[in-house]
Formats: C-alpha cells, sequence, structure tokens
C-alpha cells in the first residue's frame, strides 16, 4: 500500500500512519478463558476486505477507520 | 562441493495425483520439502506428497536473504537453532548437492548504551547456551569488517558489536531443490501448480485435504504454507496465532568481492552480506500493516538504503537492481509454531516470520520425528501451539529484528 487518505491531513504516504488492528473475537468462542487466549494470541488474519484503525503519527495524530483489500492494498 | 563438480538436479515429476497418501504436507517451501525428505531418508516413511500451489520454492523459501545463525534471545531458541545451524554445516555432503554454504560471521552493531546493553547480553546468553557469540569493540569489528564507517556517518557511531563466527549464508533456490531432490529419489511425490482448498474433517479428525486437482485421504497432514497457513487452517475451524505481513528486501548491482561478513544493526534497522555473484543484500523490518500483497515500495527502499549508508558508505556508488516481498507469518510472540493443532491428524509447522530460512533443516527433521514417532521431539516442545493457553509465550523479538 503506498498512500492513506487522512480525513483530516489529505492523501499522504503510509510511512506517516501507525496500523491499528480491531481485535476480532469469533461469537462461537463463549468460554471466558477462551475468549482471553484468543484475544491476547490469536488472529482473524483476513484474506480480503478488513476494516482497521490507522492513527495519524506524523500529521494531525488522530485515529480513523479504514477499510482495506489486504490482498491488493486497495483501500475501499 | 562446487560447481564444477556438480551434476543435474535430478527432479522426477509424478503426472498423476494419487487419492491416498500415509503423509500429505501441504505447501512446497523449505519446511515442507525438509520434513518429506527427513521422513523418506531417516525414517522409511516414503508414501508422502507435498503439494504445492506454485513451484517449489515459490514462497518465502525463495525470496529470503539466506542468513543463517543460532544467536537468539531464549534458550530454547538458541538449542533449536544451533540444532539447524550444524545440520546446514553438513547438509551439502548429506544431499550431495551443493547449496553454497559459506561461513562469513555476523557483526550486530550497536549505536548506543542501550544498544550495547543489549549486544553484552546477547553475546552472554548465546555463548551461555553453545552459540558460539563475543563481545567485540571498534577495532575488531574494523579488522572484520574495514567497510564500516566506525562513525557511523557522524550519527550512527560504532560503539561495539556482538560477534557470530558461525553465521552463514546458503543459496536458497539450491536448498530448496536439494531437499525436493532428496525426497524424490526416496519415493516422496512432489505435485506442484496444486492449490489446496479445502480440509476434510469428520468430528475433530483432519481426514485428508481438497485440491483443484481432487480430493486426497491422508493419515496425516501437515501445514508448511508459509504466509498463507491461516486460511487453510480455518477450513478446520482452526485459529492461528498468525498475522500475514509482508518483508521486502533489495539487492544492488554487482560488486568486487569482499564484504566477507554479515552486517546487522538493530537500532540501524538493517543487514547486508553479499552473495556470490557480488550483489549486496540488504534487508530489514516488516511492513506494519498485515497484507498478502506481494507489491514492494518506494518509501521502504529509499528508508532502509539511507539507514545502510549510514554504517557502510561504499553502498553509494552502487545501483539497486531488483526489489521484491514475501508474506510472512509472524506470531506475537516472535517465535514459531510446530506440532499438534488440537484437531487430530492435523500438524502445523508456522511462525517462521522472517526467521525461518534458517530452521529448515532442524524444522523438517523435527516435524518428520514427530510424524514418525506420534511424539513431540524434546527440541521442539516447548514451540507447541499449547504454549499461548498455557501462559507460556517465548517472547523474543529483539532476535527478529534482523531476520
Ligand atoms: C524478504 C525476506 C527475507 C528473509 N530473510 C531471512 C533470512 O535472512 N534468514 C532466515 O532464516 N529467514 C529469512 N526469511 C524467512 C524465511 O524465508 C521463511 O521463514 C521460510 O522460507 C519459511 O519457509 P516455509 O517452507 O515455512 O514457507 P514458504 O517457503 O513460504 O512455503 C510455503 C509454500 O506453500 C505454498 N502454498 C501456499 N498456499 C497454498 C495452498 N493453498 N495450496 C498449496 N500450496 C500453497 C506456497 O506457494 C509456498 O511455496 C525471510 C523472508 C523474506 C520474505
Ligand atoms: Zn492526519
Amino acid at each position: 500500500m503506498l498512500y492513506l487518505t487522512c480525513p483530516n491531513c489529505g492523501r499522504r504516504t503510509v510511512e506517516e500512519f501507525r496500523y491499528g488492528e480491531i481485535p476480532t473475537i469469533p461469537e462461537s468462542i463463549t468460554d471466558p478463558d477462551a475468549r482471553d487466549l484468543d484475544r491476547g494470541f490469536m488472529r482473524t488474519n483476513p484474506f480480503g476486505p478488513s476494516v482497521e484503525r490507522w492513527f495519524h503519527d506524523y500529521g494531525c495524530r488522530r485515529w480513523f477507520t479504514v477499510t482495506r483489500d489486504t490482498t491488493t492494498d486497495e483501500v475501499l | 562441493m562446487n560447481e564444477f563438480v556438480e551434476s543435474r538436479v535430478r527432479l522426477t515429476w509424478p503426472d498423476r495425483l494419487r487419492s491416498e497418501y500415509d503423509v500429505v504436507i501441504l505447501g512446497g517451501g523449505g519446511h515442507g520439502l525438509a520434513t518429506a525428505y527427513y521422513l523418506a531418508t531417516r525414517h522409511g516413511i516414503r508414501d508422502v506428497a507435498v503439494i504445492e500451489r506454485g513451484y517449489i520454492g515459490s514462497g518465502n523459501s525463495g525470496r529470503n536473504t539466506t542468513v543463517i545463525r543460532a544467536n537468539y534471545g531464549v534458550p530454547e531458541a538458541i538449542r533449536f537453532y544451533q540444532r539447524s545451524l550444524e545440520l546446514f554445516q553438513g547438509l551439502e555432503e548429506e544431499t550431495g548437492r551443493w547449496i553454497m554454504h559459506k561461513e562469513k560471521g555476523l557483526l550486530w552493531i550497536a549505536h548506543t548504551e542501550m544498544g550495547l546493553r543489549a549486544e553484552r547480553a546477547r553475546a552472554a546468553l548465546n555463548h551461555a547456551y553453545g552459540a558460539e557469540t563475543v563481545f567485540i569493540g571498534p577495532d575488531e569489528i574494523n579488522e572484520i569488517c574495514p567497510q564500516i564507517d566506525l562513525a557511523g556517518g557522524g550519527r550512527y557511531p560504532v560503539m561495539g558489536a556482538s560477534y557470530h563466527p558461525r553465521g552463514a549464508t546458503a543459496r536458497h533456490d539450491r536448498v530448496v531443490w536439494a531437499l525436493a531432490e532428496g525426497a524424490m529419489q526416496n519415493g516422496v511425490e512432489v505435485h506442484q501448480n496444486t492449490t489446496v482448498t479445502g480440509l476434510k474433517v469428520s468430528g475433530d479428525r483432519v481426514t485428508g485435504v481438497k485440491t483443484e486437482r481432487g480430493d486426497i485421504s491422508a493419515g496425516v497432514v501437515m501445514m508448511a504454507l508459509g504466509g498463507q497457513v491461516t486460511m487453510v487452517a480455518s477450513m478446520a475451524g482452526l485459529r492461528l496465532p498468525i498475522r500475514s505481513h509482508p518483508l521486502q528486501a533489495f539487492v544492488t548491482n554487482h560488486y568486487q568481492p569482499g564484504l566477507d561478513a554479515i552486517v546487522a544493526s538493530t537500532e540501524l534497522l538493517f543487514y547486508a552480506s553479499q552473495t556470490a555473484r557480488g550483489e549486496i543484500l540488504i534487508g530489514a523490518e516488516i511492513d506494519r500493516q498485515p497484507s498478502y500483497s506481494y507489491r514492494s515500495s518506494y518509501g521502504f527502499l529509499s528508508s532502509c538504503a539511507g539507514r545502510a549508508l549510514a554504517l557502510l558508505p561504499f553502498l553509494a556508488d552502487l545501483r539497486v537492481l531488483r526489489q521484491w516481498a514475501g508474506i510472512c507469518d509472524m506470531t506475537p510472540d516472535y517465535s514459531p509454531v510446530m506440532g499438534p493443532t488440537g484437531r487430530e491428524g492435523l500438524l502445523v509447522t508456522t511462525g517462521w516470520g522472517t526467521w525461518g530460512f534458517k530452521a529448515i533443516p532442524a524444522g523438517g527433521e523435527a516435524m518428520a520425528q514427530l510424524i514418525a514417532t506420534g511424539e513431540m521431539p524434546e527440541l521442539i516442545a516447548p514451540f507447541g501451539l499449547d504454549r499461548f493457553a498455557r501462559d507460556l509465550p517465548l517472547s523474543d523479538r529483539g532476535s527478529a529484528g534482523t531476520q
């Protein structure tokens, strides 16, 4: 991925940003210990569209939400 | 061994995919092929198929920067990688193939007080656990690698280094081919251009795999799928501690041979070595966002090249020839995952991230032993998937910074 568009600052190269994962624990996991384990260590690792947070580190220093296709790095 | 006594690699491809094998290995990278090789050569288990969606070595095993070393950050890892380093030393003799293995010595340079402390600790820990590493000062660094600018371009002064004399490199494709040939000569079938599309599951048991070319039943299925493991594992409802991140690298044009050591710096975040062809091969850290995109970026190239120049100013005269990326299977503790999955009949070797080329022989040897005996070998027992539930992760990020 080369560019992201910050809602405040506009289009910038990805090096300006920090990636932030939104942990997704499947609802089918109900046992509290298993949910803790999943939150701590397991990853959905989406292949395709991924909803994620990005922080504009070298800019406005605000978080925003991006939907990105992880197979092409295209912002959807 | 050398190029003058080489003969053509004998790779024999089967044309028919059978519907049943004792062992089916998913992924024809180094780890899949090494497991097949040791199954056939050490344990006489030959009814084995390796299923590869592209060509062998088309994943990270043919994209890496080929650094082989054993100096890691936790005792369990040092023991494991030391075993692998020793197997690599004997791999030419064992396979009869020239893999261009070359001992070069690895310098891990420190530029700050903090960095010095880290390199001293690295040397002490690895010395204690048998992966020969010593702490050295700038004079010795200069003797080992005169190309390093001890002033670090004025900003990154060279204050000391941990030195790992057994650090080595080997030609990655040749390692893949040597293992594939050895496995094939002993009866293993390697099927290229065959994508795994599903797992056959019955209750808690995996009984085989589905491929584009038909279904296969298997006594044991082992996933060795690099950065693509998540999709296949999810077909058995299995969640893994894996996130796939691109890792990039690049090479320069050919330069006169002379950069003999492997040079690394955690603080500058890059490492460099010279290939047999004379190219300078440079790598750094993973891209921060998870991705399956193989696209490489100018941002990486310019920042990594700039950092490398601070330590190796002669690079300024060279040109960039090629740049590429691989998709790495990263774990939260920066250590690999080997062993059972909690699904009967399904094993996994993953989490090889940015560091798994050096682990190919020992990883394959241990997984073959696990398949043959049904018992988790002592060497890899700490690396099981169950370590997370038992709250015993093997945190070793400091060893991954430079592959
Ligand atoms: C740029 C870069 C530099 C690196 N540098 C080093 C280094 O210096 N030292 C080091 O020790 N390590 C290094 N590594 C890491 C090392 O390359 C890997 O850890 C190692 O090659 C992993 O081997 P593998 O067999 O597990 O995976 P891979 O070699 O990736 O093999 C997995 C195989 O599975 C196949 N596959 C995927 N999906 C399917 C499917 N559905 N069906 C069938 N087949 C499938 C792929 O095509 C691939 O061939 C580096 C990695 C990269 C990307
Ligand atoms: Zn902004």
